[in-house]
């Protein structure tokens, strides 16, 4: 019992978090930066920061991860990192070579009070920006959101630096597909491309953090968006954010600066979401749903209710991020299983009404909220299957209940940056890993004579 | 990759021997802006005192830093592991304009009256300084309070490299140190230093100690108790296995308790049984000792050299590349790579002084690169001009060495077995031997003769 020392009676905790279901700010922006082509995330801070930050993204994705650092010192935190910041524009340029450096904040350079936008102009005015480089920005406190709210500033760090109005608009729609998967990128590039509609999707990480075995070490893989792309999203005739916690921030940005008109969804996991992002896209490209994206939502209809038995009445506890747990939670709700319990790190007062709006009013619903707190849940009241990140396979192992890894980050299996759990196809791949926990569970504990090879 | 330049101010951090004449440049802080592998004050520190099983370990800061260093190291426990959950004071704004102290004092005390810890480390991370929170104080009040020694461990991130976290690591386990009863512990009683059970190492180490008629008094900090470390003074002799994070601690034993220290590494059969020899030599008073480590020593490599023969023909001249966080594991390795018939070309550290890089020097063949605070590029243009068939390094390299397609074995945190000691030395060849000859190194490009086939367009 690894968590034997979770109470089951739950009170009341204001200053301490016990096994948290969220992480600081940097590490969402430099996810983010890499989604961006020839892109090097800088983070203006202690070089542990950074480390932890690659390591965490290397564990997950199974890929080098690349990203400077200013490394601070004493001297840098007590004169400030301006000094620190400059060198490090100029050693990046001059030795990697990127064609954007993506800076994102720490807490301690928050707290002693850098200011990017002056630290950029200078690095210009002293020449230390080529010509055709880029230097983009974030302010990322730790102390304040989580990763998700890093993820979701440097994308609007992405849109103040980028997308310009010529005046011409075209008929391209620009997609944010929020924090996901590369895999769950590149699906959603497909069911554009599919559907026969023009999009710049931003970021992109797909190609980046799921590349191919190719031989060679890579600074900057082939994936990510193109610097182009990104100049001409401001004359796109409208934008597609999905999720509105990472991607609202920027597609209103890119509304105001551009005015490209923003239309902000859910995550388009589940039938129901990824309809609702189909239906968006076709009004807003003026084209028609294909017969191929019919087939893969009848297909993944079909499977449902092929089994729609073994979901009946099975309950769920979701812990993650708040885009994702309420497009989750109400594609369980829709196929049958009972939402029970959705805890998210990251703060958010709208968070529980998304949630009881597609799971129903009785959902135990938190926000801002932690591993021992949703451990405290399950013990009040049992469910039959879990959905989180690999943190919860403590929880899974000690109440013996299934777990489907879900989220970020996912450290002891892999699948998710390759195989997408969006879109009409990462529906199936959900409905597989549902139907295959639940199964199994039935199986290990049938007895003998209720063991049953047709299922 | 030929035309990849070296940061100016990094060339003298890189030597290749036989070529350059030997002055590298290490123990400076890695240039702003360079791709280093290297971490912060407050990651040295968590590393070290985390196996410390039956304390509290509460992180002082914004989430970021309790969440990266949850559960991430492979110490194990032989019974508690309230070190293994996460607990955070999680700052927010508010904090960081009116203080986190109070936010402190009211964690801590909640956490200790619920775990009832032997101890507690309360680590400050890199605002906790600028805020100027009181730390000293709270621990003080809480130490009054509760009854056990709350301590707090100088961490601000900035201070420092990963090194300096160690040093306040020992300074917190400095203050521990001194405050236990030693009545019963016997005269012949060692302590190790800087072995941290990954993989259940420090548990492989202290059967041979024991099979040689040698207590271990205190293993700091491989699934240790507060209590061995506060009588820690009660042994003859500490011996210190990770040089770079304990050494510090040793020395101040030995001001203090008149305790000597001898360096010893646990990798490979080389360095294992001089780890065993020179501790039977410390004892010599006690001659029969000596004869049981001989023993030990009979019987272990006995059981494994068959084994390790058949490894060594297949990997006879295969080629590795090292790149660990202290240089003093480097020389064990070359010399157990040796063993298995391989040649290192690349031998690189984080965190490596002067004399180690003397010393790599010595042992290491012509045309080897020695290299400190390497940066990804780097690492992937040596590896691949000298044309090594494995790596082996930390979580930050797996992927490079993935990526070019040659083998890899983890020698850090994420080891999955035992690679200290007899059985450890088997368990590596044989890692190092699945690894290198895996039939997946067809598929890699320079071995894949299918992949150009992609016909005409």
């Amino acid at each position: 019992m690894l968590l034997r020392h979770t109470p089951k009676e739950i009170k009341e905790r204001s200053a301490l978090t016990i096994n948290p279901a969220k992480t600081c700010q940097p590490i969402g922006a430099m996810y983010a930066a890499l989604g961006v082509h020839k892109c090097l995330p800088h983070s203006h801070g202690s070089q542990g920061c950074c480390a932890y930050h690659r390591s965490a993204l290397t564990r997950h994705y199974k890929e080098p991860v690349m990203a400077g650092t200013s490394s601070f010192t004493e001297g840098a935190s007590v004169f400030g990192g301006q000094a620190n910041l400059l060198e490090a524009i100029n050693n990046i340029f001059t030795i990697y070579n990127p064609d954007v450096i993506a800076v994102h904040t720490t807490c301690l350079s928050e707290t002693i009070g850098d200011d990017l936008n002056q630290i950029i102009s200078k690095a210009k005015e002293e020449g230390k920006v080529p010509a055709g480089k880029y230097v983009i920005k974030a302010n990322t406190p730790s102390y304040v959101g989580s990763h998700v709210t890093g993820f979701a500033n440097m994308v609007k760090g992405i849109v103040d630096a980028f997308p310009v109005n010529t005046g011409k608009r075209t008929n391209t729609i620009n997609i944010i597909p929020g924090y996901v998967e590369p895999s769950d990128m590149a699906e959603i590039k497909r069911i554009a491309a599919e559907l026969g509609v023009k999009a710049i999707v931003f970021p992109d990480t797909s190609n980046v953090l799921n590349g191919p075995q190719t031989g060679k070490y890579e600074m900057y893989p082939s994936g990510g968006a193109k610097i182009a792309d990104l100049i001409k999203a401001g004359d796109s005739a409208a934008t597609i954010a999905l999720g509105p916690i990472a991607s609202g921030p920027a597609a209103k940005a890119l509304d105001a600066k551009c005015k490209v008109p923003c239309e902000i969804l859910n995550l388009p996991i589940g039938i129901r979401a990824t309809d609702e992002f189909v239906d968006r896209l076709r009004i807003l490209g003026g084209v028609c749903v294909p017969e191929s994206i019919a087939t893969e939502r009848g297909q993944v209809i079909d499977v449902i209710t092929d089994n729609q038995q073994y979901f009946a009445g099975k309950t769920a506890a979701l812990i993650g991020d708040p885009d994702q747990l309420v497009s989750l939670a109400g594609f369980l709700t829709d196929i049958g299983i009972k939402v029970r319990h959705v805890v998210t790190g990251t703060a958010g007062k709208k968070f529980e009404k998304r949630v009881k709006d597609v799971a129903g009013g009785d959902v135990n619903v938190k926000e801002a909220g932690d591993y021992f707190y949703f451990h405290q849940l399950i013990k009040n009241e049992k469910v039959d299957i879990m959905f989180g990140n690999t943190y919860s396979k403590y929880i899974s192992r000690d109440e013996d209940i299934p777990l489907i890894r879900f989220g970020f980050p996912i450290y002891d299996r892999t699948g998710h940056q390759y195989i997408p759990s969006a879109g009409y196809r990462g529906a199936m791949r959900l409905v597989e890993k549902i139907l295959n926990a639940i199964l199994d569970r039935q199986d290990r504990d049938a007895a003998e004579e209720k063991f049953e090879l047709v299922m | 990759m030929e035309n990849l330049k070296i940061l100016e101010d990094r060339k003298g951090q890189v030597f290749e021997k036989g070529k350059d004449k030997f002055d590298l440049l290490c123990g400076v802080k890695s240039a702003s802006g360079a791709v280093s592998q290297r971490a912060c004050v407050f990651c040295g520190s968590r590393v070290v005192l985390y196996p410390i099983t039956d304390a509290l370990h509460l992180v002082h800061g914004p989430i970021g830093c309790a969440a990266y260093t949850w559960d991430i190291r492979g110490s194990l426990s032989s019974g508690p592991s309230v070190n293994r959950m996460s607990f955070s004071t999680d700052l927010r704004e508010l904090d960081v304009v009116y203080g986190g102290a109070d936010k402190l004092y009211k964690a801590a005390s909640s956490l200790i009256d619920k775990h009832s810890p032997k101890a507690a480390f309360i680590y400050s991370t890199c605002i906790v300084g600028l805020i100027g929170d009181d730390v000293e104080s709270v621990c003080r009040k809480l130490t009054l309070e509760k009854g056990i020694p709350v301590i707090h461990v100088d961490s601000e991130g900035f201070k420092g490299t990963k090194k300096d976290g160690y040093r306040a690591a020992c300074e917190a386990l400095a203050k521990l140190v001194g405050t236990g009863d030693i009545s019963g512990v016997v005269p012949v009683s060692i302590n190790i230093l800087g072995e941290f059970n990954l993989a259940g190492e420090a548990w492989i180490i202290r059967d041979y100690y024991r099979r040689m008629g040698v207590n271990v008094n205190a293993v700091i900090t491989g699934d240790a108790r507060v209590e061995d470390i506060k009588r820690a003074h009660g042994a003859a002799l500490n011996v210190v296995q990770c040089s770079g994070s304990m050494t510090y601690l040793a020395k101040i034993m030995e001001e203090k308790y008149k305790i000597p220290y001898i360096r010893v590494s646990y990798f490979g059969l080389e360095d294992m049984t001089s780890a065993l020899y020179d501790v039977a030599a410390f004892f010599k008073d006690s001659p029969e000792i000596l004869e049981r480590a001989k023993t030990v020593v009979k019987g272990e490599v006995d059981a494994i050299m068959g084994e390790l023969l058949k490894y060594r023909n297949e990997l006879r001249g295969k080629k590795a590349a090292l790149y660990v966080g202290g240089a003093f594991k480097a020389f064990s390795l070359i010399k157990a790579l040796r063993v298995i018939g391989m040649d290192v070309v690349l031998a690189g550290s984080q965190t490596g002084n002067k004399e180690d890089y003397e010393d790599l020097k010595k042992i290491s063949d012509e045309g080897t690169i020695i290299i400190d605070d390497a940066n990804p590029q780097e690492l992937s243009r040596f590896i691949t001009e000298k044309k090594a068939d494995i790596l082996i390094g930390g979580v930050k390299e797996r992927p490079i060495a993935y990526k070019i397609g040659i083998g890899f074995c983890d020698h850090n945190h994420e080891r999955k077995t035992a690679l200290a000691g007899y059985e450890g030395m088997l368990n590596f060849a044989r890692e190092v031997y699945s690894s290198v000859m895996s039939p997946v190194w067809k598929f890699v490009p320079r071995n894949d003769a299918f992949g150009g086939k992609r016909g005409r367009p």
